[in-house]
């Protein structure tokens, strides 16, 4: 115990890891969101038998971009993107860098789980919205994204914590965090205690990500 | 009132043609309830479908009041869709929402002011028998109460037509006559026009004013209630007035002729039956029958057996010469009855059991 509290390693980097830790997975989760489920909602609208089929548009947006980018292995694609990375941020360094392609890595993935959220929503639920004379984005709004909100918190849940798991790896390429204090110091230099407390760290960060996102399906679901 | 014309529905499966309605026509005054009944793959869902626009026919006309709806531009299909309020068979509730909330979605989609919804809400969850209820949700009602909060939904936006697909195929029997008598009164109150779309006759034969059955995507027995139930040939009227499918009676009046005999309105109260037995002088034996109030009228049908010596021609005339309806079944009562059973196979079906 006194070993964790003397180390001079997690007196000085660790307050900085955690921080760079919670805003790469913030600003990722944001952006993930952001993109991730208008994508979603659009993958669901345009497929066959959808409220507003185009099948070639979403026969592209589906497989080419969607499938490709899901099938990169996140550590590649993660070093494949860090030009795109300084071209946005004019720096390959650091969280708000890494941020870049942790959401493109993401994106995808949220944007699948949306559209199976959607899907699940009750055709007849749609087909009633309809006859009473909804607009298409009444349906999309008031029914599709609103009865499957449950569903979408806990997508959310998920992707949030996936980030997090990715937010440990992009620190091994430049992303700083928490990942990049357990590789530097626990891997390359045998500090157990950094090790374990980063470790504790990113598994209490997990569950109360978790916790959260339970309890806020849970008292949105009226079923 | 609504009309419907000719209407044709054709889709393509690959390179087959599947004609799922071939020329439907039917009208419906205000203020009454018409039963559209069949077996499932007969079309109902496809007429259901047409008439709320969801799929555009392929040729005929739907209109209400004398306006068109089936030909409206894509623009204009939302206001068209607000005349038909509908009611669904698991009534499609919004499980976010609750029941005060299920019955404003459609007054939210025309931005009524929040006031305005306030009290509409109230009035139509009062006049469905749900006071009380507002802030429930779905999950916390019984399948009779969500039904009553669908109902109130489809009139939400004041329709003039009330389209009900199996309002009470999910429902047991106690909570299904509930659910029609409140159809029913609302009808008569609202001066609405309601179409039921249903498998099950006694639907038809509690709320239903006038019937149609639909069978491969036509109509091909309809009428008032009163009417096709006095038709001794229609094959509505076998599902009305159900009779069991006879087994012949061992041992009493071994090897006499068989009779149907309907008897509708006024006839249903004569003595019949007794008057034949004395102008004859013959003994008589009901192996079935069955008796209803339909559209406020009694019927009856019987199958009768006749005494072996007996002339049955003589006795048809005697009661065709009264106005009531009858036929030779059999003229021996172990074949009784056996062409009835395939007489009817768009029936069988619908009540599920033989006819």
């Amino acid at each position: 115990m006194n070993d964790i509290f003397s180390n001079p390693v997690l007196a000085k980097a660790l307050p900085e890891a955690i921080v760079e830790t919670l805003q790469m997975v913030g600003i990722s989760a944001f952006f993930t969101v952001l993109v991730g489920l208008p994508l979603g909602v659009f993958l669901h609208v345009t497929a066959p038998g959808g409220l507003r089929p185009m099948p070639v548009t979403n026969r592209i947006m589906s497989d080419v971009i969607v499938n490709i980018t899901r099938s990169i292995p996140f550590a590649i694609l993660m070093v494949a993107l860090i030009p795109l990375a300084r071209l946005l941020t004019g720096t390959s360094l650091g969280p708000i860098a890494a941020s870049v392609s942790l959401s493109i890595g993401t994106i995808p993935f949220f944007a699948r789980l949306v559209e199976t959220c959607l899907r699940d929503v009750h055709h007849g639920k749609i087909d009633a919205a309809q006859v009473m004379g909804s607009t298409k984005m009444q349906v999309i709004n008031k029914v599709m994204l609103r009865e499957s909100l449950p569903a979408l918190v806990a997508a959310t849940t998920t992707t949030v914590v996936t980030l997090v798991g990715y937010s440990a790896m992009a620190g091994l390429v430049g992303g700083g965090g928490l990942g990049k204090l357990a590789y530097n110091y626990g891997f390359q230099r045998f500090d157990v205690t950094v090790m374990i407390v980063t470790i504790v760290l990113i598994i209490v960060l997990v569950q109360v990500i978790q916790l959260v996102g339970e309890w806020i399906a849970r008292s949105l679901d009226h079923r | 009132m609504i009309t419907v014309t000719d209407l044709r529905k054709v889709y393509r499966q690959g390179k087959k043609e599947v004609v799922a309605l071939d020329g439907v026509t039917l009208s419906v005054p205000k203020g009454s309830i018409h039963g559209i009944i069949g077996h499932s793959g007969a079309g109902k869902s496809t007429l259901v479908r047409c008439l709320t626009l969801l799929d555009r026919p392929t040729a005929g006309s739907v209109s209400i009041d004398g306006t068109e709806l089936s030909s409206v531009r894509d623009s204009e299909i939302r206001a068209a869709r607000r005349r038909i309020g509908m009611v669904f068979q698991h009534a499609n509730l919004m499980d976010s929402r609750t029941a005060a909330g299920n019955v404003a979605h459609p007054l939210e989609l025309v931005r009524t002011p929040k006031d305005k919804i306030r009290t509409k809400v109230a009035e139509l969850l009062s006049l469905v028998g749900l006071e009380g209820f507002e802030n429930a949700y779905p999950s916390q009602l019984s399948g009779g109460q969500r039904q009553r909060v669908g109902i109130a939904r489809a009139l939400a936006a004041d329709p003039d037509v009330l389209l009900c697909d199996e309002p009470t195929s999910a429902l047991d029997p106690a909570t299904t006559d509930e659910i029609l008598d409140l159809i029913q009164d609302l009808t008569r109150r609202l001066q609405l026009t309601v179409l039921i779309i249903t498998h099950e006759m006694n639907v038809v034969k509690r709320v239903c004013d006038s019937v149609s059955l639909l069978s491969k995507g036509r109509i091909i027995e309809h009428g008032a209630l009163q009417d096709v139930a006095g038709d001794l040939e229609s094959k509505l009227a076998k599902a009305l007035l159900p009779l069991p499918a006879s087994e012949p009676l061992k041992g009493a009046l071994q090897g006499g002729p068989v009779l149907e005999i309907l008897f509708a309105g006024d006839n249903a109260k004569e003595p019949v039956l007794t008057s034949v037995a004395r102008h004859f002088d013959i003994d008589l034996n009901v192996l079935a029958g069955s008796v209803e109030t339909l559209g406020g009228q009694q019927f009856g049908h019987l199958r009768v057996q006749l005494a072996e010596n007996a002339d049955h021609d003589a006795v048809l005339a005697y009661l065709h010469q009264r106005g009531i309806g009858a036929k030779l079944a059999a003229t021996k009562a172990t074949d009784s009855a056996a062409p009835e059973v395939s007489a009817a196979p768009e029936l069988n079906d619908v009540t599920g059991r033989n006819l």
